[in-house]
C-alpha cells in the first residue's frame, strides 16, 4: 500500500517534472544576437528563422533582431556571452564562433556558448573569371605554381576563404597572394571585374555573377555533387559542377555551418525548447526554399552530432593556423 | 530609349492607392527615425524588415526605400536643429545649417535643405534611368586602387579649405585617422588599439564622436556664451519658406555642381559621406566670398543636401546591379531583397525588370512626396528653437546620451561622447577644425582597406595609383591638383605680378 503510493508519488513527480520540462517557454522577447553586419550571410540567415518564426507561431515572444558584426562577428558573440544564463540570447553565427578566438584576443572564449543546432552547411568553389583562361580546377592550379602565383580574393582576414586557400596551397603547392576584402559580395564584384584571379565564395555570394555568366566555378569542395536543379548560367547547373578532390585538389569536405548559439549555464529545458523550435523551422517549406535559393546543403544537426561536427572542424582549421602561425595564446 | 518605357511600366505598377499610401507611411516613419538621433536610417529600415516579409517585393522595396528618404530628410533636421547629424552623409550640413539656426534663420536652412536635397534625389533618380546599363560596366572598372584615389581625392579636397591653417586641418585629420584605426584590423585580423578593453573591439563608432564633438561640444559653448539661443527671437513666417524656395536659383552652380559630385560618387560608389564633404570643400573653394561658410552661408547648406541625396539616390543602382551596397541602409535592403527571394545583380534587370523599374519610378514619386511632407513639418520644427535654452539645453544632453547608448547598447559608448564632447569644446577654442577629424574617422578604415588591398596587388610598390588605369591616374592627378591649389594658385599669381612690369 505504502509502496504503492510511493510509486504514484515517484511517477507524478516525474511526470511533474517532464511537463515543466516541456513548459518551458520564453515569457519576455527574445533578442536574436547575429554575428555579422546587416545584409550578410549570417543576416540572412537568422532573419529567414525570424521569419518562418512569424510565419508558422512557433514562439509567443516577440524576436528582436539585433546585428553585431564588429570584429568580424566577435562582438556578436561578446555580447550574447555576456550573461552565462540569459535564455533570452540566440546567438547565430557560422564556424567563427570557435575560430575567432583562435587567431585574436576577442574578449569571450569559445566554450562560454553552446552550439543549439546547426542548420544548414554551406558549400565552397573555386570560382574564375569567365574570360579567363582556366576552364577546370587542373589548368588554374598549374597556372598557380608558376611564378609568384595567382591572385585571390576572399572575405574578412584569416577567416574561413584565406583557410581554404592555404589548404589549397599546402595539398597542391599552388602560390597564393590573398587579398582580403571587407565580405563576399565585394570580392565577387572584383573577380567579375577581373581585378583578382579567382575567388572562394559561397555559392550564394556570387550567384548573382554566376547567373549573367561573368564568372565560372571550377570545382566544389564537398565529398558529393550538390543539388540538381535547372540551368544557373547559359549551360550549367550547381549539379554540373565537378568535385574539387576528383580534379586533383585532395581536400575531401570544406564547408561552413550556419549555427545557432546559447550562453553555457542556459538550463537544459531551454535549449530543449529552441531545439524543438529551430527544428520546425528546419521542416518548413519556406526554409527548403531559403536552402534551395542559396545553394546550401540541408543539414540539421544537434546534441553531441553537433559537438562532435564542431570540435572535428576546429581541430582541422587548428591545424592551418598553426602552420600559418596565426595562433594566439 | 527603352529605358524610357520600361520607367513607363515601372510607373504603371506603382500607381495605385495602396502604393502610394506606403510611402507615405514610409516616409513618415523615416522622418520620425532620421529625427531621433541613435536610431537613423540602417536600424529604422532593419526594425520593419520583418514587417515587409508577408508583402510583394515591389511593395516591399517601396516601403523601404521611401522610409530611406524620410530618415535622410528627418537627419538633415537635427543637424540644423541642434548640430547632432543623425546620418554620416548629413555631418557636412552642420557646418552651416547650425549657425543659420543660430541666427534665427532655421526655417530658411531647413527650406533650403530640403528643397535641394530634392533636387538632388531627381537628378540622381533621373541620372540611373538614362545610364542604367552603362553605370553598371563604369563601377566594374573600380578595384582598390581606384577606391583610394577616391577617397584621397576627398580628403585633398577638404585640406586647407577651412578658415584655419592647413597644418591644423591635417592634425585633426591625422587624429581621426587614429580613431578609425582602433578595433580588428580588417587586414591582418588582428585587434589594434584596444589596451584589452572588449567594448573596443568593435571600434569606436563615429556617431558617438559626432554626438560628443557636434551635440555636446557645442552645448557647452553656448553655456559659456551665455545660455541662449538667437533663435527664440525668431518669428516663423510661412513666407520664410517661400522666399527661401525663391532663393532658389540663385544657387544653381552650386546646385549643379553638387548634383554632379554627388551622381558621380554614388555610383563610383564613393557614398553620400564622400560626395557631401567633398561638394562643400569645392563650394567654398569656388565661392566668391569664403569668409561666410561656416558661419551660416545658404550655399554651405545647400551643396551638401544636394550631393548627398543625389549620391545616396545613385547609390541604389550599383546594389541593384551589382549587389554592393553603397550605404548602410542599402546594405539593410540588399539582406530584405535576399528575404523575399531576389538576387541582387547583373541578373536582376533581365529576370525582374518589373522590380527594378518600379524601384526605380517609386524612387521619383518616393522623393517629391517626401519633401512636400517634410515641408509641411518645417514651422513645426523651427519651432522647437522658440523653446528657452534652459529647457531646450537639459533635453539635449539627454537625447544626446540616449542617442550614443542605441548605436550599440555599449556602456563605455557613454564615456567616450563625454570625452569626445570635452574634446570638442577644447578644439574649437584652439581653433582646429573638427570637420576634417569626423571625415577621417568615417572614411579612415575604407581608405586603409583600399591602399592596403593596393599594396598587395602591387607588391608595395605605390605606382600602382598612376599605372593601374587612365582611371585611377586621373582621379589621381585631381587629387594633387586639389591639394596643392593654394600653392600652385599663389605661384601663378606671382607669375603674373611679375609680368605686369614688364
Amino acid at each position: 500500500m505504502f509502496k504503492a503510493k510511493l510509486i504514484t508519488t515517484l511517477l507524478a513527480s516525474a511526470l511533474y517534472a517532464t511537463a515543466a520540462a516541456a513548459a518551458w517557454v520564453p515569457e519576455k522577447p527574445v533578442e536574436f544576437v547575429v554575428a555579422s553586419g546587416a545584409g550578410g550571410g549570417t543576416d540572412i540567415f537568422a532573419r529567414t528563422i525570424q521569419s518562418i518564426i512569424l510565419k508558422y507561431k512557433l514562439m509567443n515572444a516577440p524576436i528582436v533582431v539585433l546585428n553585431k558584426g564588429g570584429g568580424a562577428g566577435s562582438e556578436g558573440f561578446v555580447y550574447g556571452s555576456a550573461s552565462l544564463d540569459d535564455a533570452y540570447k540566440l546567438t547565430f553565427g557560422t564556424n567563427n564562433e570557435y575560430l575567432l578566438p583562435l587567431v585574436a584576443k576577442m574578449g569571450y572564449t569559445a566554450d562560454m556558448l553552446v552550439p543549439v543546432t546547426a542548420l544548414a552547411l554551406d558549400e565552397f568553389l573555386i570560382w574564375v573569371n569567365a574570360n579567363s583562361p582556366y576552364t577546370d580546377a587542373k589548368s588554374f592550379i598549374e597556372a598557380a605554381k608558376k611564378g609568384d602565383g595567382l591572385k585571390m580574393g576572399g572575405s574578412q582576414s584569416k577567416d574561413t576563404d584565406q583557410t581554404l586557400a592555404s589548404m589549397i596551397s599546402e595539398a597542391t603547392g599552388a602560390k597564393f597572394t590573398y587579398i582580403p576584402f571587407k565580405s563576399g559580395g565585394e570580392a565577387a564584384v572584383q573577380l567579375a571585374g577581373a581585378h583578382i584571379d579567382a575567388n572562394l565564395n559561397n555559392p550564394n555570394e556570387n550567384l548573382g555573377q554566376f547567373k549573367a555568366g561573368m564568372v565560372r566555378p571550377l570545382c566544389v569542395f564537398s565529398s558529393q555533387r550538390m543539388a540538381a536543379g535547372p540551368k544557373v548560367s547559359k549551360d550549367m547547373a550547381w549539379s554540373d559542377i565537378p568535385l574539387c578532390k576528383d580534379s586533383g585538389i585532395a581536400i575531401d569536405n570544406y564547408q561552413m555551418p550556419r549555427t545557432v548559439w546559447l550562453p553555457a549555464k542556459v538550463s537544459p529545458e531551454a535549449i530543449a525548447f529552441y531545439t524543438t523550435m529551430l527544428k520546425k523551422v528546419s521542416e518548413t517549406p519556406e526554409w527548403k526554399s531559403y536552402i534551395e535559393k542559396t545553394s546550401q546543403s540541408d543539414r540539421f544537426m544537434t546534441g553531441d552530432e553537433l559537438r562532435a561536427y564542431t570540435k572535428q572542424d576546429a581541430e582541422r582549421a587548428t591545424a592551418v593556423f598553426k602552420r600559418e602561425k596565426w595562433i594566439v595564446q | 530609349m527603352e529605358n524610357f518605357g520600361n520607367l513607363m511600366d515601372g510607373f504603371g505598377i506603382v500607381f495605385s492607392f495602396y502604393h502610394f499610401g506606403l510611402m507615405a507611411a514610409g516616409v513618415l516613419l523615416g522622418i520620425l527615425v532620421g529625427v531621433l538621433p541613435g536610431l537613423g536610417a540602417p536600424n529604422g529600415v532593419s526594425l520593419l524588415i520583418p514587417l515587409t516579409f508577408t508583402m510583394d517585393p515591389i511593395s516591399a522595396i517601396i516601403l523601404l526605400t521611401s522610409m530611406y528618404w524620410g530618415a535622410l530628410f528627418g537627419g538633415s533636421t537635427t543637424s540644423i536643429l541642434f548640430n547632432i547629424p543623425g546620418e554620416p552623409s548629413s555631418v557636412a550640413t552642420t557646418f552651416d545649417g547650425y549657425p543659420m539656426a543660430q541666427q534665427g534663420k532655421a526655417t530658411q536652412a531647413l527650406t533650403l535643405a530640403f528643397m535641394s536635397a530634392g533636387i538632388g534625389a531627381l537628378v540622381g533618380v533621373t541620372v540611373i534611368t538614362v545610364l542604367s546599363g552603362w553605370v553598371t560596366q563604369f563601377a566594374l572598372k573600380f578595384s582598390s586602387p581606384e577606391y583610394f584615389a577616391v577617397y584621397l581625392l576627398t580628403f585633398c579636397s577638404f585640406i586647407g579649405m577651412g578658415s584655419s591653417s592647413p597644418f591644423k586641418s591635417v592634425v585633426s585629420m591625422m587624429l581621426g585617422f587614429a580613431f578609425a584605426a582602433v578595433g580588428m584590423d580588417g587586414m591582418a585580423g588582428n585587434m589594434r588599439l584596444t589596451f584589452g578593453i572588449t567594448e573596443l573591439i568593435k571600434g569606436i563608432s563615429f556617431l558617438v564622436a559626432v554626438i560628443g564633438l557636434f551635440g555636446l561640444g557645442e552645448l557647452l559653448q553656448t553655456m559659456e556664451e551665455g545660455l541662449r539661443f538667437d533663435g527664440i527671437h525668431a518669428r516663423i513666417k510661412i513666407r520664410d519658406v517661400w522666399e527661401a524656395i525663391l532663393s532658389l536659383p540663385k544657387h544653381w552652380m552650386t546646385l549643379l555642381r553638387s548634383a554632379l559630385v554627388g551622381c558621380w560618387m554614388g555610383i563610383t560608389p564613393g557614398g553620400p559621406t564622400a560626395a557631401s564633404f567633398m561638394s562643400y570643400g569645392l563650394a567654398k573653394r569656388f565661392a566668391r566670398k569664403k569668409d561666410g561658410f561656416g558661419k551660416g552661408e545658404p550655399a554651405g547648406v545647400v551643396a551638401p543636401e544636394t550631393a548627398d541625396h543625389s549620391a545616396g539616390t545613385c547609390a541604389i543602382l550599383p546594389m541593384l546591379a551589382l549587389g554592393v551596397p553603397g550605404s548602410a541602409t542599402a546594405a539593410v535592403m540588399m539582406g530584405g531583397l535576399m528575404i523575399w527571394g531576389l538576387t541582387p545583380g547583373p541578373m536582376l534587370f533581365i529576370e525582374r525588370p518589373d522590380f527594378v523599374w518600379s524601384t526605380i519610378a517609386s524612387m521619383y514619386m518616393g522623393n517629391v512626396m517626401a519633401v512636400i511632407l517634410v515641408l509641411t513639418t518645417v514651422p513645426m520644427f523651427a519651432a522647437i528653437l522658440r523653446i528657452p535654452f534652459s529647457i531646450i539645453g537639459p533635453m539635449i544632453v539627454v537625447v544626446c546620451f540616449i542617442g550614443a547608448y542605441q548605436i550599440s547598447g555599449a556602456r563605455l559608448d557613454l564615456w567616450l561622447a563625454l570625452v569626445f564632447g570635452i574634446a570638442g569644446y577644447l578644439l574649437k577654442k584652439l581653433d582646429y577644425p573638427i570637420a576634417p577629424m569626423v571625415l577621417a574617422m568615417v572614411l579612415g578604415d575604407k581608405t586603409e582597406d583600399a591602399f592596403r588591398q593596393s599594396m598587395i596587388f602591387s607588391k608595395g610598390s605605390l605606382g600602382i595609383f598612376w599605372t593601374n588605369s587612365t582611371l585611377v591616374a586621373t582621379i589621381m592627378t585631381l587629387a594633387m591638383l586639389l591639394l596643392f591649389w593654394p600653392l600652385i594658385g599663389r605661384l601663378v599669381g606671382r607669375l603674373r605680378q611679375q609680368r605686369t612690369p614688364n
